[in-house]
This record gives C-alpha cells, structure tokens and sequence, in this order.
C-alpha cells in the first residue's frame, strides 16, 4: 500500500468511528433541512422553488461540521509532526486528507440529498441535477474548507471563525450549485455545472498548495 | 548511512525573543546528545529545528551521509525519527492499525508483530488507543520509531510520564539504536542513564 | 522597487512618513472638500433627484474598499515571500480600515437605493458582492485576533488574503451570473443611472479625496502598531 492510500484510508477509518463524525453530518444535514419548511411553510410550490438552494446550503453547513478537525486532531496528539517527516510532500498529506473528507462526508451527504430532496416535491430530472452538482461541488467545499482548517488548526475554540472564513469563499459553489438546479426547474440550460466543474477542479489544485502552507506555518509553532 | 550532524552558527528566535545565538556542535553516527536545561530555555525549539518544523533566523544544519551532505530541510526529514511527550496515539485505532499505518507511511516493512513483541505490548494489539495507559502509549510510539528505520532519532523528553521500567526500556532502545550507527539527540530533564554527550542550553 | 524595500526598514518609514503626513492630510481634505462642493452644485438628476449626490459618497467608497482588498493582498505577498516585518504590519492594519470602508459604501448604496427602490436593501449584483467582501474583511480580522503568537497571525492572515484576492473575481463573476439567473421583481439597472460627463469631476476628486484618507489614516494606524510593537519589546525586556 503506497503512502498516499495509508494516509487516505487511515483519514477515512478515523472519520467513519471518531465520535461525531460523518455520521454527525448526515444527521446535522437532516435536521436542517426538517427545519426550513417549519420556518417558511408548508406550501409545496414554494419549497419546489427553494430546494436546491436549502438543500446546498445544508449541505455546506454540514460538511464544515467535520472540517475543523481535519488538522487539528493530528496537530493536537502530535501524529502532524509524524505526517510531516513522512516521504508525502505536505501538499500530498493535504490533498489525501481532502479526499479522505470528501468521501466520508461529501459523498454521503450527497447520497442523503436525494432522499431528502424528496421532501421538497423536486422532480426527478431535478434531483438528477441536484445530485449531480452536488458530486461536482463537494470537492470544492472539501478542498477550500480544508484551507480554513489549515490556518484556524491551531485555535483551540477556531470552531466558528471556520465557517466565517470559508462561507464567503464557498459563494460560487452554492450560486453555480443551486443554479443546476434552478436551470432544470425553469427549464433552461445555464451552463452552471461547468462553471461549477471548472471552480471545483481548480478549488481541488490550489487548495492542497494553501492548506499545506498554512500547515507548515502552523507546526512551526 | 549518516555519519554526523552537524550544527554550525545556530540562532534561533521565538516571538519577539532570541532562544540562542550561534550554537554549534556535531554529534557523529552511534552517539547520544543529551540537551539540558531549564523550562523555555530553547530545548524543544531546537530539537524542532532539526526536525525542520522551524526555520533558523541564521545558520545550517548539516547532514551527513556517505553520500554526501544534506542541507536541505525537507530532505532532511526523510532521516528523522521524531518522539515527544506527546505520543500520537489515536484513541479509536487499536495498536496494530496504528503501527500499520506508521510502516505504511513511512514505506517500510510492516513487522509491526516483532515491533510489538519486542516492547511488551504484542497482548495489546487489538486494543484500541484509549484504553493504553501512559507507559503503555510511550511504548507504541517507541515500537512505531523502531519499526520507521530512521537514522537520526529527535526526542523530546522520552522519560517524561514513565516508570523505572519504562526508563530503562527507552534507554536500552537508545543503547540498541547508537550501537547500530544511529544519531539520537535526546532533550530531558533527567539522566537517561546512558554514555552521552551533553549540550547545556542557557539562558 | 529598490525605494520602497528602504522604507520598509522601520525607522526609515517612521522618519520618512512623519515628514509626509501632513501634506497628505491636506491633500485629501482639499480634494474631499473641493469633491464635496463640484458634487453639490452638479444639477439634480432628473429622475432620483438631488439623493443623486449620494453616488459621490457611495462610488468612491466601493472604489477604496475594494483597492484596499488588493493592497492588503500585495502588502501579504511580499510579507510571505520577502518576511518584511512591515509587510506584514501594513496588511493587518489596512483591514479593519478596509472593512469601514465596505461598511460605508453598503450604508450609503442603501440610503440611495432606498428613494430608487423602495427597499433598504436588495439583492443586486454589485451590493451583493460587497456584502461578501465585508464579510471577507471579517473573516481576515476575526482569524488574526484569533491566532495569540503574532508571527503564526501575520503569516496566516497573508495566506488567507491572497486566497480571497484569488477567489473575489470570481466571486463577483458567480455573483453577476446569479442576478441574471433570477430574474427579480424589480427592474435594477447595474450600475445605477449612466454617469453623465457633469458628474465625473466631483467623482474623480471624491474618489482622488476617499484614496487619500485611506492612505492618510493606513500609515496613521501604521506607526501606531509600529510604536505599540517598540513598547511591547522594551516591557518584555524588562526596560520599562
């Protein structure tokens, strides 16, 4: 087994059995979402309307859950230091630990969507779009969120100022995500999965460069 | 095969203050380096950078090997064996997955079993790491630094937490690694009972 | 080049700019004031009426609150690579300015949109962008009270600064993208009413004044942090 596959599935293990893991997500993800048509109400047109974007902004939301640990925990017991002196570059560890976050959480969040997409009366051409952004997109909010745990690794209380970093740049990822969606809804092409496509893939390239530098910044700590 | 280390005109600065300015000693293959003194004087700062994790405001740290010196630092950690109080023991792994991983990431050979063997904990294979006692994580982190193959051994306080025997445990593997050819530096608090060179740090 | 990398030795910048700032406060208070005047005695819009003055507030806000971004992103970027220390002063106090500055521009788009469109608030291209760019603003500051060792904060924040200068075209481009996929109730022209040649010289010198003052108040908070650094270093060695 080379490096990269140890690191990724020993990041996927610790994620699946860690106390507050991704199961922690799919739940935060459902609760979310039961609780949109209790504040705006019940009428179906409506919810149709705003599925795609309660449903991706859920989903953000319940992906950041997880990421403040992503480096933290191993900073904190000391494995970091152990990582760094590993043969992976420091943007391979962050590159495996992105998509060790992306498979345990984003994948399983985007399964769930289409469950609950249910609950929104979404057609199914639309929850094809749905889950299809959300496969694109979730990598991006793995990878830019990973840079936010990056630099916040060492905060002991860095839980909110994760989100409030983040979010902003999350944006385009929610506008060309819930914008699919919209697209199938209204019935026109937007081109925003492309767009989505083409922010994730670089989102997936340059965050391991951010994060790894930030991780270096901080083990020098 | 490394031959020494070699610290030339060392200073380091942490925050606003500086920790030590120009220090410089070598240490050659099979031979013990003790730093000593007291709380914040540097011992840790130092020893991280060796490791790399810090970067000197001035001077090298030379490696080296037979096949001819290693100044840079991520080359360097590729040499580097790294132990510190704190053991990185994960909670919900069990001791084996853990060695596992170690010799997996690290691209050696996976004897986790002789590993563990040789530390007493082969009972607690497949128990996870929060049921180990603090002797008992201190050997995990021992058996994944015997089984990583790295010639150049950084610890940081290694006796810290343990009882007689786990003491004289660390020096033996101390003793076995030294007579194998490799470097340890070693920051403590207390002897570890071994021939050593001493670096006292100051204020 | 050369000239500024001098100036980043602290001495040099506190002597250099204790010299300069005086005339800069001048400078930008005749032209915010020479703005001011060229502004009022511009004919009223015919269709907003005289709150078409806001726009000379308001424009030169947004201007300022986004070179601001760019700068502290440049001051991050030497301060990265070169490890100026002034580098990095540079960018962390040009945040809360900037932020001021953003903050100022969403009161007064408000205050003019709200004769326009009947709404304190709506959720156009441009205001939204800004929105999102005090928001980046906040993040920076929150992260760099948040990080206690000042070197770790600096370099941080700098990474940070130049993954949302990366991003912020981007975000402006998903944003524009977004206001014409929702087609909303009220017809918004971006970009507010077609700038008629009468308006552009109050525009020019307000926006002349508004870069002035930033720069007037960012080595203002400069030496303060620097000064503020000195006293720290002496009480820690136990001088004072």
């Amino acid at each position: 087994m080379t490096p990269f596959l140890a690191l990724l599935s020993r990041d996927i293990r610790l994620a699946v059995r860690a106390g507050g893991g991704a199961a922690l997500a799919l739940a935060f993800f459902a609760c979310v979402v039961t609780l949109v048509p209790l504040g705006v109400g019940a009428d179906l047109r409506l919810l149709t309307r705003i599925a795609g974007g309660v449903l991706w902004v859920a989903a953000v939301l319940a992906a950041l859950l997880s990421l403040d640990r992503l480096f933290q925990a191993d900073f904190e017991d000391g494995s970091l230091d152990l990582i760094a002196l590993s043969p992976l570059p420091l943007e391979v560890t962050a590159f495996a630990k992105i998509a060790a976050h992306w498979l345990a959480t984003g994948l399983p969040l985007t399964a769930l969507s289409a469950l609950l997409a249910v609950l929104f009366d979404l057609p199914p051409t639309a929850i094809g779009a749905l889950v299809l952004s959300l496969i694109v997109g979730t990598p991006a909010v793995s990878s830019i969120g990973a840079v936010g745990a990056a630099l916040t690794l060492s905060i002991r209380r860095g839980g909110l100022i994760l989100p409030l970093i983040v979010l902003p740049l999350l944006a385009p990822v929610v506008i060309f995500g819930s914008g699919a969606v919209l697209g199938v809804l209204d019935g026109l092409s937007s081109g925003a999965l492309y767009l989505l496509a083409a922010f994730s893939l670089a989102s997936v390239v340059l965050s391991p460069v951010a994060a790894a530098a930030s991780v270096r910044l901080n083990l020098g700590g | 095969m490394i031959l020494s280390l070699d610290i030339e005109d060392l200073t380091c600065i942490r925050g606003q203050r500086v920790l030590f300015r120009g220090l410089r000693f070598t240490v050659a293959a099979g031979l013990l380096l003790c730093v000593e003194g007291p709380n914040g004087v540097g011992k840790t700062s130092l020893l991280r950078l060796i490791a790399g994790f810090l970067r000197p405001a001035s001077g090298t740290i030379r490696l080296k090997t037979d096949s001819g010196d290693i100044v840079d630092t991520e080359e360097r950690g590729k040499f580097i064996g790294w132990l510190s109080h704190q053991d990185a023991v994960k909670p919900q792994m069990t001791v084996r997955e853990q060695l596992d991983f170690a010799a997996r990431l690290y691209g050696c050979d996976c004897a986790s079993d002789a590993a563990m063997e040789s530390f007493g904990i082969l009972g607690l294979a497949d128990l996870p790491g929060q049921y180990l006692s603090a002797g008992q994580k201190r050997r995990l982190a021992l058996a994944r630094l015997k089984l990583c193959a790295r010639p150049l051994w950084l610890l940081d306080e290694p006796l810290a937490a343990l009882d007689t025997a786990g003491k004289k445990l660390v020096a033996d593997t101390v003793a076995m690694h030294c007579a194998s050819g490799g470097i340890v530096v070693a920051s403590t608090h207390e002897a570890i009972g071994l021939e050593c060179e001493t670096l006292r740090l100051a204020r | 080049m050369a000239g500024i990398f001098e100036l980043a030795n602290p001495k040099r910048f506190m002597d250099f700019s204790a010299r300069f700032l005086p005339w800069l406060g001048v400078a930008a208070g005749a032209c915010l004031l020479a703005g001011l005047l060229l502004g009022f005695s511009t004919p009223p819009d015919y269709q907003q009426g005289d709150t078409v003055r806001i726009m000379f507030l308001h424009v030169p806000a947004a201007w300022t609150a986004m070179m601001a971004y760019g700068l502290m992103a440049f001051a991050s970027a030497i301060g990265l690579i070169n490890r100026h220390p002034l580098a990095d002063v540079a960018a962390r106090t040009a945040a809360p300015l900037g932020a001021v500055f953003t903050a100022l521009g969403l009161i007064t788009g408000s205050l003019w949109g709200k004769p326009m469109w009947g709404a304190w608030w709506v959720w156009d291209g441009r205001l939204t962008s800004f929105l999102l760019l005090l928001l980046l603003y906040l993040g920076y500051i929150a992260l760099g009270s948040a990080i206690e060792d000042e070197t770790r904060s600096a370099r941080a924040c700098a990474i940070l600064a130049i993954v949302g200068a990366v991003n912020l075209p981007i975000i402006e481009f998903s944003v524009d993208w977004w206001t014409t996929l929702h087609q909303g109730d009220s017809i918004l022209r971006k970009g507010g009413p077609s700038i008629s040649p009468v308006f552009l010289w109050p525009l020019f010198l307000m926006g002349l004044g508004y870069t002035l003052l930033f720069a007037n108040l960012w080595i203002i908070r400069i030496r303060t942090e620097i000064l503020n650094r000195r006293v720290r270093t002496l009480m820690l060695s136990g001088g004072v």
